[in-house]
């Protein structure tokens, strides 16, 4: 596979050799399918997971589940829909677009790129072997010391969360510095910072919120981990620890996590609006600092989550004040979204709704944002389903229906084929419908003082009717998630061909065959404009689209030469010190010696890596 | 010939300054160390401490790690990394003061 | 964890978008995310100061002396650091002057097996160190300042192990003339970085009075 003619080849290959394939490949469009896939399965257990808590709390007094179970539940189910679906499945979107947005052939570190996926996956897999053990974690997504500590949580619970989440940060590291390398300097000729993507700009400043925020999580781990491996007093109170030191270090990570999930969902629905408006982005530049000035804000919120531990007046005032500030380049987000739509030429199709949902329900639960952020209503608000409601609006309104918009967006570039436009509308309506009815309730009872993590309330709370009918909805929406599968598999096998441009869109990757060819571009684009490929199909309104042709033909000349494209060989390393970190990680629980082993079969296996040749040296070199 | 001439001067004086550098930061430690055997007022020390690591800090990576000459985009991701840090550092020391007393 | 591996990735010779080398600014990166880690690290011990309730307590324990000549070690180390990648540069630089290439490719090799000696001192040293403590009853778990001090220099040394293992991985490679002086250089930007930690962890731990 060394090189790549234009044309790809299909050839029967064995089942055997097509698994190889998959586990050998660098290619990012490959790795972004095998993000995208892995994250949607843990998209249905942790919505699975949901459903059994919404089963428990249908009615008062709820017998479904003990609690032991209840906890393992809400905890398992918030851990991997922010680190198993909503990180991997916006990770599996950069991973297929970002190099073909930005006129690349593959990311700048293929193998690193493998790398991340295979640990996220081995990350993922030991967190998730704790259910064989029944010992799930069970300590909630934020784990609070010392509730965590050995004292507290005996068992290997917490151990499987805590190490899981250290492979998993390594993998989200190692990603997020690779997708940084690759739009500083992959870009094509005449890319510049401010002609790419606004897609681009948020993969670009989610992944910089990735490596400043993960480390202080990485710590905060480590610390626990001691504690509870080694009998460290970081957060141990009787020795004058403090657990007060895991909320802020988890904070300082978690405050930026949000926008780590949420940027990538105003990226995909930037690139979606314009293009079903058939407008440019309006304010692209106000786009662009405003999410950079979010970044920076991000960083300065953390004890908002914290105003319950009594940091005293100044620093809830200032920490209010921090946040409440993020409602200004959010709402500039906001403005801008709407000014793109105004005047255009509208066409509702499956991503568009998706992408106006995304608006109308991100739109509600930023607005809950700076009620929390009120120190005195929050102090009312802390722990109960306000909290709850907000953040589910925010995630699940604001980025899962962005990425499902994304989904329909791209899949016809991803496959060939397009989705069914009349079950895409249903899955719409249905999880649209559904998701607000789930989660808008979910203010009500929490204003009324329903706590959050409790798996059973008394009857005559007056929250019998808001349960069952949340209860209710939350199946609609895993109905609306069934509809979305169906229409999956279906349109994979179904679908209308997509050709290379269905939605009559602006950015590069609409340029190339669907699905693109190995190698991407047949030879790299010049780029003269922001949304390139509606300048050369339309020109700028000054009729220079003709001239466009005229440089298609000088590049038709060099295609010759640039059409034997060396693309790097396949790898098993990237697998193999991935399962040596996972295999590290898992040995801390079971034998220092199986750690230890881990911890040489990685470093073997990094100078396995460094010495195998990136790509076959071509005889004539 | 004289292409190579100027390089190994170059050269010369690229190692001329590492060791001059090397010999202040030498000098600067000394001097850190000192104050572990003078008496000097506890308000005045800790500022005199801290700037003394400062500069050490930044001839290291000024010269050693070349950020001086480099591309202005390797400072930026390190000094952004180091100044969210510093700032953490103070807001967590504050507010853990706040806490114990 | 995978700097090393990292370190061949990428094909030089294809030109980027801001001229710079991938694997270069995928060090900076990897360092300016290593500056929370470390912060957050030498962060805690801070807030952590003086709240043991048992001892040893730092000022009982801490031998200054010594530390300032494993510091100056590593600071000498720094020093063999920057001479060795001058020596690779040089001899990439000589590359028509097979005579010149040798010598200038000795002096490298040299310097980068002094740095990986002074790494190892260093790392005796704080061998030393920590089995003192552990002498005067000072353990991992013992007391707050136990638990801060070793995880926090037990990071660090971690750190130096590795950078000792790349370095000298750096050397044995050369002999195969698989070595890029920005091989070198990457290497050189770790070691650096691990030893401005330790300059800061100096000041904070060891100078400021307890």
């Amino acid at each position: 596979m060394a090189t790549v003619t234009g044309v790809q080849t299909r050839e029967r290959v064995s089942a055997g050799a097509a698994i190889w394939s998959w586990v050998t490949t660098i290619d990012h469009k490959r790795i972004g399918v095998l993000y995208f896939v892995t994250s949607l399965i843990y998209f249905m257990v942790g919505g699975f997971e949901a459903l059994l808590i919404r089963l428990q709390l249908a009615t008062p007094d709820g017998q479904i589940l003990d609690t032991d179970t209840y906890n393992q539940l809400f905890t398992m189910h918030g851990t991997a829909m922010v680190f198993m679906v909503a990180m991997p499945m916006a990770a599996a979107f950069f991973n297929f677009l970002i190099p073909l947005m930005i006129g690349a052939r593959d990311v700048a570190f293929p193998r690193l790129n493998a790398f991340s996926y295979w640990t996220f996956l081995g990350g993922s897999l030991l967190m998730h072997s704790s259910f064989l053990f029944g010992q799930a974690p069970d300590g909630g997504w934020f784990g609070y010391a010392n509730l965590t500590s050995k004292e507290y949580t005996p068992g290997l619970s917490i151990d499987f969360w805590g190490l899981g989440l250290l492979v998993l940060g390594v993998a989200s590291v190692a990603a997020a510095l690779n997708f940084i390398i690759t739009i500083i300097n992959l870009r094509a000729p005449g890319m510049t910072l401010m002609r790419m993507p606004v897609f681009v700009w948020m993969t670009f400043v989610t992944s910089f919120l990735i490596i400043f925020a993960f480390p202080a999580i990485t710590v905060a781990l480590i610390f626990l981990e001691f504690d509870r491996l080694f009998g460290t007093n970081f957060y141990e109170v009787a020795e004058g620890g403090d657990p007060m030191l895991w909320q802020h270090l988890f904070w300082v990570f978690g405050h930026p996590e949000v926008y780590i999930l949420v940027l990538p969902g105003f990226g995909i629905a930037s690139e979606i609006l314009p293009t079903f408006s058939r407008k440019p982005i309006f304010g692209y530049s106000a786009m662009v600092f405003a999410a950079v000035a979010i970044a920076f804000l991000g960083f300065s919120v953390w004890a908002h989550h914290m105003f319950t531990t009594g940091m005293g007046t100044i620093a809830d005032a200032a920490f209010a004040g921090s946040t409440m500030l993020i409602a200004i380049p959010t709402g500039i987000k906001m403005f801008n979204w709407v000014a793109t739509c105004f005047g255009g030429r509208i066409r509702l199709t499956v991503p568009m709704l998706f992408a106006l949902g995304f608006l109308t329900t991100f739109l509600i639960g930023g607005l809950t944002g700076p009620m929390l952020a009120a120190v005195p209503l929050d102090l009312h608000f802390q722990d109960t389903y306000f909290v709850v409601g907000h953040f589910h609006y925010v995630l699940f309104g604001g980025l899962i229906l962005a990425l499902m918009g994304g989904v329909y967006y791209w899949y016809p570039k991803i496959t060939g084929r397009m989705m069914s436009e009349k079950i895409g509308k249903w899955h719409f309506w249905l999880m649209f419908t559904f998701m607000n009815l789930t989660f808008f309730p979910m203010h009500f009872v929490g204003v009324d003082g329903m706590p959050r993590r409790v798996g059973t309330y008394a009857a005559g709370m007056g929250w019998d009717f808001w349960n069952m009918l949340i209860s209710i909805s939350a199946f609609g929406i895993a109905l609306s998630v069934l509809v979305f599968l169906h229409n999956l598999v279906v349109s994979y096998k179904k679908g209308k061909p997509a050709g290379n441009d269905p939605w009559d869109a602006r950015t590069l990757e609409w340029a190339i065959p669907s699905p693109p060819p190995e190698h991407n571009f047949d030879e790299i684009p010049h780029i003269t404009h922001r949304d390139q490929v509606w300048y050369d199909k339309y020109g700028d309104g000054h009729g220079s689209a003709a001239e466009l042709r005229k440089t298609d033909a000088d590049a038709d000349e060099q295609a010759d030469e640039e059409h034997d494209v060396h693309m790097p060989n396949p790898s098993y390393w990237p697998l193999v010190v991935s399962a040596g970190l996972t295999i590290a990680a898992a040995g801390l629980m079971i034998h220092i010696a199986v750690a230890v082993f881990g911890v040489l079969w990685t470093v073997g296996a990094v100078y396995a890596w460094s010495l195998e040749p990136a790509s076959t040296p071509s005889e004539e070199h | 010939m004289s292409t190579d001439a100027t390089h190994s001067d170059e050269a010369h004086s690229t190692t001329g300054q590492y060791v001059r550098i090397a010999i202040i930061l030498t000098i600067l430690t000394i001097l850190e160390v000192a104050t572990y055997y003078v008496d000097i007022p506890y308000a005045l020390l800790i500022p005199l401490l801290l700037v003394l690591a400062g500069m050490k800090f930044a001839l290291v990576v000024a010269y050693y790690m070349h950020l001086r000459y480099d591309s202005k985009l390797f400072s930026g991701f390190f000094f952004f990394g180091f100044t969210i840090e510093i700032l953490l550092l103070i807001a967590l020391m504050v507010l853990f003061g706040i806490r114990s007393g | 964890m995978s700097d090393a591996a990292i370190a061949h990735e990428a094909p030089e010779e294809h030109p980027t978008s801001t001229g710079l080398n991938h694997r270069k600014i995928l060090m900076w990166a990897f360092l300016g995310s290593e500056c929370i880690f470390f912060g957050s690290l030498i962060t805690t011990y801070l807030v952590y100061r003086g709240k043991s309730v048992v001892g040893p307590y730092p000022s009982e324990i801490l031998n200054i002396p010594l530390t300032s000549v494993s510091t100056f070690v590593l600071l000498m180390s720094s020093l063999a650091m920057v001479l060795a990648l001058a020596g690779f540069e040089r001899a990439a630089g000589a590359a028509g002057d097979v005579e010149r290439q040798q010598q200038e490719l000795k002096k490298g090799r040299f310097w980068l097996l002094m740095t990986a000696v002074l790494g190892t001192g260093f790392l005796g040293f704080q061998a030393y160190e920590f089995i003192e403590f552990v002498h005067h009853g000072l353990g991992l778990t013992t007391n707050l300042f136990g638990t801060t001090f070793f995880v926090l220099t037990g990071f660090h040394g971690t750190h130096v192990g590795v950078g000792v293992l790349w370095l000298v991985s750096l050397l044995v490679l050369s002999y195969f003339g698989k070595v890029k002086p920005l091989d070198v250089e990457l290497g050189g930007l770790y070691w650096h970085f691990v030893d401005i930690v330790w300059i800061i962890i100096f000041t904070l731990i060891y100078l400021i009075p307890h």
